[in-house]
């Protein structure tokens, strides 16, 4: 009788033919893809370069020399985006942890830490990001509260964790109140507490659901570390950019930021991807 | 290999399926004609499910060929959901959908796949119901249901297409005692309606009543088959006399 792999098992000549198939349709599909997608880049590609404005465009946006000469100095500008966003992330996740379990509290004593909460949420969550960096960004180093700094990345900063924190924290919210109540219930049958229950049945399996919406936010954030520009004095990918630009009005420095943005979010995508297809989400959507 | 008559409806030839270095079917052979009740006996991890989930072919088999209604279905040019289609799956936690009503997942397929009306779906699916003695519950919600009320509506939206196959996982192994007996009435009344069917199950005395055969699965191989008086009643092989012993004790 046969037992495991080891077993000498030898694949039936029909099964090496369903192999060969399967491998033969696996080459199809890529040459189909590769094909397909090689025609639409054309066809969009040649529809642009045909336009009529498409000379004084390129000139503008897509100068070759200029594109190599602000290189340098928007590429110092995005490690400062980079900074901003590793930053303000840390402190986004602790902020809207804290929000997300004041929310998640229950009894009539927790009441205030919810309606602060709520009240949290609802204001940050409704304000646009940009007025929220105008309002702080300027707002922020007029108070001159001693002990915090003055400076407009601080209160750019500031602001960013403010405003992503409210999203976050309902990200986290809806993770902690996805985990069923048979969960809490085993947790305090066996005498934990409220809180050790939370920290360690609850927010574990919470965490676990919610990290491929949070990396999305990620991405986000990424970006939106440019919108601190508006401050001036904060020299960023996008303020270097503008800089550049200024000396002689060609855009091209714009399109260099915006490339280079791209750069830094692509990887970023496709490891949120990768994350929550290793979670068995299936609905983010790879590449095929 | 036997020669499959013209009412072999399910016929599995040396089907091998291993998940990793685990080898859970190496070489099973079986075979199902019209009208009759296979029932697979085995301990857990024998591969009882895995291998209805192989002919129902959501697993891909490592080797060997399964061939439904005269077809090869393990060629990979194959339709799967067309297959799938003239065939009922039943599993051993329902699975219903619960954000559709009772009558919404009894009439899912019949609208989506066999292309019925939405008017002719509901008079079938009622008529389903009331088969199964769940017509007053149409607009309930599954989780409204007793697990064996949620196994009925289960086994209703398998059959509710006429399938020319029932393949049922443990139909009863998720249910408390006291609701066991109304799934095996309704599974012995499909038995006696003439339905082809395929289960596997831990309820020894049931399998007596109702099979047409017994398989006894035993190290990836269909290791003793027969009636059940001969399998459950006289069985010749040492592991099988162990293996229900140990049911027994």
């Amino acid at each position: 009788m046969s037992r495991s792999a080891v077993d000498g098992w030898r694949p039936s000549a029909v099964q090496l033919e369903r192999e060969s198939y399967r491998r033969r349709q696996t080459v199809r599909s890529a040459a189909i893809a590769a094909a397909s997608t090689l025609v639409v880049l054309g066809v969009v590609g040649g529809l642009v370069v045909s336009s009529p404005g498409w000379e004084r465009v390129h000139e503008t946006y897509f100068d070759a020399g200029k594109a190599v000469d602000s290189f340098p100095a928007v590429l110092a500008g995005l490690w400062m985006n980079v900074k901003i966003m590793v930053i303000s992330a840390v402190a986004i996740v602790v902020v809207s942890l804290t929000i997300a379990v004041m929310r998640t509290t229950r009894g009539p004593i927790a009441f205030p830490l919810r309606l602060i909460g709520t009240m949290y949420v609802d204001v940050f969550r409704g304000l646009p990001l940009l007025l929220v960096i105008f309002l702080l960004g300027f707002g922020g180093p007029a108070l001159d509260l001693s002990g915090l700094p003055r400076s407009a990345l601080f209160w750019g900063c500031a602001s960013l964790v403010l405003s992503y924190s409210a999203y976050v924290a309902e990200v986290f919210r809806a993770g902690i109140e996805s985990v069923h109540t048979s969960q809490r219930l085993a947790g305090r049958a066996l005498g934990l507490t409220y809180a050790q229950t939370l920290r360690h049945v609850v927010l574990p399996q919470a965490w676990r659901r919610v990290l491929p919406a949070l990396m999305n936010d990620l991405v986000s954030l990424q970006k939106d570390s440019g919108l601190i520009a508006v401050l001036g004095t904060v020299i960023d990918a996008i303020r270097a950019a503008q800089i550049e630009t200024a000396k002689d009005f060609n855009y091209t420095p714009y399109v260099v930021a915006g490339f280079l943005f791209i750069c830094l979010t692509v990887p970023m995508a496709r490891l949120t991807d990768w994350f929550a297809r290793k979670q068995g989400f299936h609905g983010a959507g790879g590449m095929m | 290999m036997s020669e499959p008559t013209s009412e072999t409806v399910l016929e599995m030839a040396g089907v091998r399926k291993a998940f990793g270095a685990n080898v859970v079917l190496s070489g099973v052979d079986l075979t199902v004609d019209r009208g009759e009740c296979v029932v697979l006996i085995g301990a857990s991890g024998s591969g009882k499910s895995t291998l209805l989930r192989c002919a129902n072919l959501l697993e891909t088999v490592d080797d060997g060929v399964i061939t439904f209604e005269g077809e090869d279905i393990t060629d990979p040019r194959v339709n799967g959901d067309e297959v799938r289609s003239r065939m009922g799956l039943v599993f051993q936690s329902y699975n219903l959908f619960p954000h559709l009503s009772v009558l919404g997942n009894v009439t899912l397929a019949l609208r989506k796949v066999h292309g019925v009306s939405s008017a002719e779906a509901d008079q079938r699916g009622l008529a389903m119901l009331d088969r199964v003695g769940l017509a007053e519950k149409s607009k309930a919600r599954p989780d409204d249901l007793s697990g064996g009320q949620q196994q009925r509506v289960a086994i209703a939206r398998a059959l509710v297409a006429n399938p020319r196959l029932m393949l049922l996982d443990e139909v009863t192994s998720a249910l408390d005692p006291e609701l066991v007996g109304e799934v095996l009435d309704l599974l012995s009344d499909l038995k006696s309606e003439g339905v082809t069917m395929v289960l596997n199950t831990h309820e020894m005395g049931f399998a007596r009543d109702v099979a047409d055969t017994v398989c006894f699965l035993h190290d990836g191989v269909v290791h003793e088959t027969g009636t059940p008086a001969q399998v459950i009643g006289d069985p010749q092989q040492e592991r099988t006399r162990a293996f229900l012993s140990r049911i027994r004790a």
